[in-house]
């Protein structure tokens, strides 16, 4: 099937495809642990590669603590994730880079709208009970549907755990295809998995897929809430989904891991596993994002590295 | 920053070199010329031949090595010799502590030998740093630990003595580890000689092993020729020879050591297969595969070569494999961000390209990725040929290099019979996630390895080694020691038996006369003044007594030369019907080795039972034959009924061991049978004598054909009656009398007999050896030495059972 640029429309549940999911997670182990040692960027290609993370990365705050000035402070460090000095030595003027959005509370929308206008940057919103999902379906849609008016570009909503660990295909399918119905044209969809909550790596293949069927535009792996976060096992057996369900389909379905990168390295471990499992398409903020606060200082401090060859004091880095 | 622009842009991957600085400083340092390692020095002798070492990535010459002559052999041989008679009397705990020394050193020395060992031999650097030299380290951590155990857990042991080995190419390093590591545990000295084209790191290792303090003697390491190779094998004061190799050299090192008395072990060539069923995680099985055959650019004795996927996946799955060989990356293998580094030599590029041309012009569908290769080099695409059938070449021989073939299958019956229509048995690696399938699969295929959803892992707790023409003997884990272990009670056999020089005719062996009437007094022993009634017994033949096939027979006398009986004169055609019943008592239902060792205890029990309800009867007839005394021949008849219980005892209790390898999961060490076993007996103890070979042989699993006592064999053919009564299955065992060197030939030349056990003369034993190169079957022979088949020491125990066996690793990840 030839592949298609536009939104993945989704397609009826189909029971027989997703059943049929085997996933060895021995073999999905030994796949990850020669990924960073089968690929590895140095010098210009490193810079680059990290500048690229940048450019994807969903620069997020989700605590109870968070305040109108807290959102300020990130979106402005949205807007110019790296200093201008060093983006300068780069060969970067400063327009070009900024991180790929902004991911907030619902409550928080408006702050964020507010404080970034005039930029391309997107705002995203977390939504449909996040982190839990443990709230009954008309609230979760309302808070959809409020995010968007408060002006959400992305909203990331997070799936019924219950259906997956029982089984229940058709009730998570019914319920994905009305956050997407809601979402309609005003808002790109990422379903959040919550993978930690999951019982094993069969079943996160297939709610996957039953997600994907029912039109997400991007698959995510966690709110960042649970136990486990994104390791790079949950993340290939998710792209690997996302290849099937392009191959089979057509249709380009995003990826986002989220929660515990922190480090430059694991940036570029992601990136390797997005090139190699999806392909180069998966490395630009269309079908790629990073959720993650702290790790945006350290992708400036590796930058800084490569810009003077000294290793940058964290205090050096405008704080976001 | 120009650069960073574009990737910012396109994303590319960009060189990512391993320094080579300290190897080239290391290299300096020895004037880039080497000579041996022997006795703890360096010795360079004057007019020696030298041979230039490459980079096979770049063609630059990396140094020159020298080629070792027969004095320097001699050398070597004579300080392992003189090394020996102390290094054996050392204290296992010492020589653990020498150990532990060595493997700290390797670490500590960890990146230089994977540099090096990248640079010389063009495996990708990711390989030598994250596989080969970590396995290095934990073969002399986990020898060590043996070494240290030695005197309390193998008491029935002693060391072989000095041992020549000689390695391949394709893993200079872990080869070397795999072979000195379990040597000098045990307490042997070592002459090693590595491959002509990747030499350097084994002179490394050899200086690693010297600043660790291990006597001078023990390891020496000496570069050289084929010549040379064959001048430690055929050389008088070497004990034993372990090789790793292709399977024609190893056929050359057999014929060399037959008749010697040193112990083989090879570990030779495969084909091995990769099967995909449809229920497997396909995603998984395909990164199996690029690990099962593009690990060391495919040069790998265990590569997963011969792809075989259920039919009905095979579209799907060859279409995802070929997407993923399009993000394979070949380049220099100092590259951190490679899959695959350089051909070794150029001679092997030729080779792979030789059958990649054959794969084509036999009907096979080419596939290479278009992906680039450096411009200079010895580089080869990752290569996969479709649409062959077993009955291709291309599918049939090892091509060592990154060449895949696939077939298809329908059913597991059907893949297991694909996986095993090969003449090698080395590996296996079996994919479903539906556990009964994989684990029945996995106790089928004939192999020495094999992997459940998974490919090519290995460590130093498991044993590594062949079925079939992949050799014998393992390597890793406990079943690795007895390579480098004798009975105590065991001199070195030095067999009497000269063979003639390669110039001279080759001994007639094994040629026979069948007899005609000799006109000697009929035996009357009757007592009556009534005819005789002749009884003389056939052959035992799938469970009944047939009449010899050339229908000759041979008289029987006793130690005075009194004839007392006839027995059938065997022929070539007698043994091809009896190891047809053999294998035929293998594919009965149950199959012998597939029913339980209770019911095989069982039997044997039965049959020690229905000896002693016939004992006088026994005992009579060993006293009529040989003359011996009524006490001697009670003896053996007891011994005889006594070695039944001790097999129907191991029956049940020597099925093999959980390994504890490094692997989540567990890994089995199962003691297969070995098959068919052809096993001639000693001439003397002529009811102890094949009850000695024969219960064990049968107690593990094997079935047998014998050849009894040719100077006594009554005892045997006796036996029949004792077999019919005993619910033996027919064809379990077999009994083919006659003319012991005759029988043997034809049986240890028939390819479908998996050993021979030999226990008639010197020369015999020498014929026996160099005829089974043929199909590289397993051998034990006598080398017409006196073994005392009373005492339980020499006559029973483990040295019979690991005969009786073959080790079969089965590695089983866990984890949901």
């Amino acid at each position: 099937m030839t592949s298609k640029n536009t939104r993945n429309p989704g397609m009826p549940l189909n029971l027989d495809w997703v059943l049929r999911a085997h996933i060895n997670r021995s073999a999905v182990e030994r796949r990850v642990a020669t990924i960073p040692t089968r690929r590895t960027v140095k010098k210009e290609w490193q810079a680059a590669w990290l500048l690229r993370a940048i450019t994807c990365m969903d620069l997020t705050t989700l605590s109870g603590d968070d305040t109108p000035g807290r959102v300020r402070r990130l979106c402005a460090k949205a807007r110019q994730p790296v200093r201008p000095d060093m983006l300068g030595k780069l060969g970067f003027p400063n327009q070009d880079v900024t991180v790929g959005a902004v991911c907030v509370y619902p409550s928080r929308v408006k702050d964020a709208v507010e404080a970034l206008k005039g930029s391309n940057i997107p705002v995203a919103s977390v939504a449909a009970g996040f982190p839990a999902g443990q709230t009954p379906l008309p609230q979760r849609i309302a808070e959809i549907e409020q995010a968007i008016e408060s002006g959400a570009r992305e909203i990331d909503i997070v799936i019924t755990r219950t259906h997956v660990l029982t089984g229940d295909w058709q009730s998570l399918y019914d319920e994905i295809c009305q956050f997407r119905k809601t979402c309609g044209d005003a808002a790109h969809m990422k379903t959040i998995l919550a993978t930690g909550d999951l019982g094993t790596l069969t079943q996160i293949y297939q709610a996957s897929l039953v997600v994907m069927m029912a039109g997400s535009d991007f698959i995510k792996t966690s709110t960042g809430k649970e136990e486990v976060n994104a390791t790079l096992e949950f993340g290939l057996v998710m792209t690997r989904a996302i290849r099937e369900y392009h191959e089979i389909t057509g249709f380009k379905v995003g990826f986002k891991p989220a929660g515990g990168i922190s480090k430059a390295k694991q940036a570029l471990a992601w990136q390797a596993l997005m090139k190699e499992e999806l392909g180069d398409d998966w490395l630009m903020p269309g079908l790629f994002r990073i959720g993650a606060s702290s790790l945006l200082t350290d992708l400036e401090r590796q930058l800084y590295h490569f810009i003077t060859g000294h290793y940058a004091a964290r205090h050096h880095m405008p704080m976001g | 920053m120009n650069t960073l622009k574009e990737v910012f842009k396109n994303m590319e991957y960009g060189p990512a070199p391993e320094s080579a600085a300290a190897v080239n400083a290391w290299l300096d340092e020895h004037d880039r010329r080497f000579g041996l390692l022997i006795n703890n020095q360096w010795v360079h002798p004057p007019k020696a031949k030298t041979y230039t070492t490459f980079n096979p990535a770049t063609g630059e010459i990396l140094a020159e090595t020298t080629q070792a002559g027969q004095t320097e052999v001699n050398q070597a041989v004579e300080a392992a010799r003189q090394a020996f008679t102390s290094w054996s009397k050392t204290p296992g705990w010492v020589r653990a502590r020498h150990m532990y020394a060595i493997a700290r050193n390797i670490q500590k020395h960890a990146r230089l030998l994977a540099v090096l060992e990248s640079m010389d031999n063009g495996k990708p650097i990711r390989e030598s740093r994250d596989i080969d030299v970590p396995l290095l380290a934990r073969h002399f951590y986990y020898y060590a630990g043996w070494a240290q155990l030695m005197e309390t857990e193998l008491r029935e042991y002693q060391p072989v003595g000095v041992v020549g080995q000689i390695i391949p190419w394709n893993f200079p390093l872990l080869m070397l580890a795999w072979k000195i590591a379990p040597a000098i545990a045990m307490g042997n000295t070592i002459v090693l000689k590595p491959a002509s084209y990747t030499r350097l790191s084994a002179l490394l290792f050899a200086e690693i092993v010297v600043e660790s303090g291990l006597p001078a003697g023990v390891v020496n390491v000496i570069t050289g020729s084929s010549q040379a190779g064959s001048m430690i094998v055929t050389h008088p004061d070497v004990d034993k020879i372990a090789f790793t190799g292709s399977t024609d050299v190893g056929r050359t090192l057999r014929h060399q050591t037959a008749g010697s008395g040193k112990k083989l072990s090879l570990e030779l060539g495969g084909k091995s297969p990769f099967v995909v069923f449809d229920d497997a995680d396909l995603d998984g099985a395909i990164e199996g595969v690029i690990d099962a055959i593009w690990f060391n650019q495919g040069q790998v004795c265990c590569a997963g070569s011969r792809l075989l996927v259920q039919e009905n996946i095979a579209e799907i799955f060859i279409a995802k494999l070929k997407t993923r060989m399009e993000h394979m990356r070949v380049g220099d293998p100092l590259d951190k961000c490679i899959d695959m580094g350089a051909i070794v030599d150029q001679s092997q590029w030729d080779t792979v390209d030789y059958w990649v041309k054959m794969g084509v012009s036999e009907g096979g569908d080419l596939f290479q990725p278009d992906i680039s290769l450096p411009s200079k080099g010895l580089f080869y695409k990752p290569t996969l040929i479709s649409g062959l059938e077993a009955s291709a070449a291309t599918v049939q021989e090892e091509i060592f290099g990154p060449v895949l073939v696939s077939l298809t299958f329908r059913t597991p019956s059907e893949a297991i019979a694909l996986a095993n229509n090969t003449r090698y048995g080395l590996a296996a690696s079996v994919w479903s996630e539906n556990i009964n399938l994989a684990l029945d699969v996995a106790s089928k295929i004939k192999a020495g390895s094999v992997w459940v959803n998974s490919t090519n892992l290995f460590d130093g707790a498991a044993g590594f080694g062949g079925y079939r023409e992949s050799g014998y003997g393992r390597e890793g884990g406990r079943e690795g020691l007895f390579e480098y272990l004798r009975p105590s009670w065991q001199a070195r056999p030095r067999s009497t038996y000269q063979p003639p020089a390669a110039d001279q005719p080759a001994p007639k062996w094994g040629e026979h006369i069948p007899e005609h009437p000799s006109m000697a007094p009929h035996p009357s022993g009757n007592g009556r003044n009534l005819p005789h009634i002749d009884r003389t017994p056939k052959m035992y033949v799938a469970g009944k007594q047939v009449r010899p096939d050339g229908n000759y027979t041979c008289a029987i006398h006793d130690s005075k030369g009194n004839l007392i009986g006839q027995v059938g004169d065997g022929n070539r055609k007698d043994i091809r019907e009896a190891v047809e019943a053999a294998h035929a008592a293998h594919t009965a239902k149950p199959g012998w080795a597939m029913r339980h060792g209770y019911n095989r205890s069982q039997i044997l029990y039965f049959l020690a039972e229905n000896l002693d309800a016939r004992n006088l009867e026994f005992v009579t007839r060993i006293i009529s034959m040989t003359g011996c005394t009524k006490n001697a021949a009670q003896a053996e008849v007891d011994a005889s009924i006594q070695r039944l219980f001790t097999y129907a005892a191991w029956a049940d209790k020597y099925g093999g061991s959980v390994q504890e390898t490094t692997l989540r999961g567990i890994t089995v060490a199962v003691n297969e049978p070995v098959g068919v076993i052809g096993i001639a007996c000693p001439d003397d103890f002529p009811l102890l004598g094949i009850v000695s070979l024969m219960a064990p042989a049968i107690a593990r699993g094997n079935t047998v054909v014998i050849i009894p006592s040719q100077k006594y064999p009554l005892s045997a053919t006796d036996l029949y009656q004792v077999l019919d009564t005993s619910d033996v299955p027919p064809g379990v065992v077999n009994i083919v009398t006659g003319d012991r060197d005759h029988l043997t030939k034809t049986l240890v030349q028939h390819e479908d007999v998996d050993s021979v056990w030999f226990f008639g003369s010197a020369e015999g034993s020498f014929q026996v050896e160099y005829e089974s190169a043929a199909n590289m079957k397993r051998t034990w022979v006598g080398y017409g030495l006196q073994r005392n088949w009373l005492s339980r020491e020499q006559g029973e125990g483990h040295e019979f059972l690991h005969e009786a066996t073959q080790v079969k690793n089965i590695w089983v990840p866990t984890g949901e």
